[in-house]
């Protein structure tokens, strides 16, 4: 009995609360994906979908039942176990990074102290779905999208992690929760890092987008000149993981720009009656604001070529991310100088 | 047998079988694939350990960067595989009778090796307890060993410098974009409004030689 309460029950209630987690998670990025072709069709002054349910509301569910009851294809020349192995890879991942980002005070699964670099580390091993896609596929297409993906994914990772490092200095820790707490000030929005670091999250948000393969740096599927790309050859169920991953993916992108720059779930305003709102309630609002920032470029923004991806990517955002990491630390380490030779 | 002894033995175990099985898959790739695998569980034994930085920065830097080059090489190598099986079976003997000499070696001095008497009070704890082991790494690698640290970046760097100036190459006749160039134009530079009047066109001599000048 007492085995059972010290070590089954808490497992029983981290299982509970990671199902929990991920029901909502799949409930929401059901939405954001809605939000996402609806916000591309009202830039275009197109209606968007707007048949399945009330304005289009459950069309994701609706091509969830498609993707799922469809004959799933195995290309005959593929590297079969690679070959189903690359979308699970993707989504796993991608869901994985839920685990430590916490939604409001103490709403966190694992409060682990390398918080920032776990979601780092899930992040940058997201590559590995695409290369392992298009590899297995054995297939052009698909192969020179996993080429070009291994390439970019690696090249922003650099600058994000630069940018990461920038907070980390500024918070003086690497758990998510303390980043937030760190930007608890008496302005409110104002001493959230946005404000102080604004080049860095002006650098993060482009780099987000590249590192999920938004448009304007889809390249990896660039539907012009490489079909989808390391998709081509998957569909039915192994297709919608792709997808289901490449979104989730991209709503974790959107909850560390959150807790990075945009101060988690702390209220605008630190006076009553913002205060009184759930801590939940303005994480999800801010994730939703860069979410739809992500949404606008898509709509806006003409793809990058090739070179200049790279070439933003190591000759403009890697100087700029490590120039900013040194000024950030000097400024920390001896700031206080400046302000005592002032007085 | 507690939880952290079940976790360990799982971890150790598919550690141990996929570092088996990047010597002996046949497929390139997947050789790639388990050493992969084998960096994320080694990884999953740090965690265990207690160091969660360095195992975070294992699959950062090893799994996230190195291995994607790794694998963006090896899948593009043409390999024959009946070629590749046909050059095993030939070099078994002598890859055998190597890993017999190396086992030998290894023997040998792990059984007349000592670890020396002063060493393990010199030795920093590996986890001290009033520090977080991100800041206890920091303080050694940073602060403690600082100078050996400088030595290192910099046979780095010079190390990158040296594989950058002999791969590099300008081409001559490779076209190339100018950003800094295309901002400059103005309008002014770029076109020019002529009114052309009917059944004479514009005067070729004027064209060719407004081509010439924004060439330049």
């Amino acid at each position: 009995m007492d085995f059972f309460w010290t070590t089954l029950w808490p497992l029983i209630i981290i299982l509970g609360q990671s199902l929990l987690l991920l029901v909502i998670l799949l409930v929401g990025i059901a939405y954001i994906l809605l939000a996402d072709r609806k916000i591309w069709a009202a830039v275009q002054m197109r209606r968007g979908p707007n048949v399945v349910g009330p304005w289009g509301l459950l069309q994701s569910f609706a091509d969830l039942l498609k993707f799922v009851v469809k004959e799933p294809v195995i290309p005959a020349g593929s590297n079969k176990g690679v070959f189903l192995l690359a979308p699970l890879v993707t989504c796993v991942l991608a869901l994985a990074a839920w685990a430590v980002v916490p939604v409001s005070a103490g709403w966190v699964i694992a409060n682990i102290n390398v918080g920032v670099l776990y979601i780092f580390a899930v992040s940058s091993l997201m590559v590995y779905g695409v290369i392992m896609a298009g590899w297995a596929s054995n297939s052009k297409y698909p192969f020179l999208a996993a080429l070009r993906s291994a390439a970019q994914m690696v090249s922003y990772e650099v600058s994000i992690g630069f940018v990461i490092i920038t907070v980390l200095l500024c918070a003086g820790s690497l758990n998510l929760s303390k980043i937030v707490e760190a930007q608890n000030g008496p302005y409110g929005m104002l001493s959230w890092y946005w404000l102080p670091l604004f080049p860095m999250f002006v650098v993060f948000f482009i780099s987000a987008l590249a590192e999920t393969n938004r448009p304007p740096f889809d390249l990896v599927e660039a539907e012009s000149e490489l079909v989808a790309g390391f998709m081509v050859e998957y569909g039915s169920s192994p297709y919608m993981m792709f997808m289901l991953g490449e979104y989730v993916a991209i709503a974790t992108m959107c909850a560390m720009g959150t807790i990075l720059f945009l101060g988690g779930w702390l209220p605008p305003v630190p006076y009553a009656p913002f205060t009184w709102v759930p801590g939940v309630i303005w994480f999800v609002l801010k994730a939703l604001f860069i979410f739809f920032g992500f949404a606008m470029a898509k709509a806006i923004v003409p793809r990058y070529r090739y070179d200049q991806l790279m070439r933003l990517g190591w000759k403009v955002f890697l100087p700029l991310s490590l120039a900013m990491v040194v000024i950030v630390a000097g400024v920390l380490q001896y700031g206080h100088l400046a302000t005592a030779a002032m007085k | 047998m507690t939880a952290a002894a079940v976790f360990f033995y799982l971890f150790a175990c598919i550690l141990v079988a996929s570092a088996f099985m990047v010597i002996a898959s046949k497929n390139p790739v997947h050789s790639v694939l388990y050493l992969i695998l084998a960096f994320v569980n080694a990884s999953g034994l740090f965690v265990m350990m207690g160091a969660e930085f360095l195992a975070m920065i294992l699959v950062v830097v090893y799994v996230g960067a190195v291995a994607v080059l790794f694998l963006f090489v090896v899948m593009m190598l043409d390999v024959d595989f009946a070629e590749l099986k046909h050059g095993a079976l030939q070099y078994l003997p002598v890859g055998m009778l190597i890993g017999g000499i190396f086992l030998a070696e290894l023997v040998m001095v792990l059984g007349s090796w000592a670890i020396g008497p002063g060493v393990p009070s010199a030795i920093t704890a590996p986890i001290p307890t009033n520090v977080t082991n991100t800041e206890a790494i920091g303080l050694v690698l940073y602060t403690r060993y600082v100078y050996f640290f400088e030595v290192a970046g910099m046979i780095l760097l010079v190390a990158m410098i040296g594989a950058i100036v002999l791969t590099l190459h300008h081409k001559a006749r490779v076209k190339r974009q100018s950003i800094s160039a295309q901002n400059a134009r103005t309008p002014q530079m770029a076109m020019k409004v002529a009114k052309v009047r009917t059944g004479q066109g514009l005067g070729s001599n004027e064209i060719s030689s407004k081509d010439a000048g924004e060439a330049a």
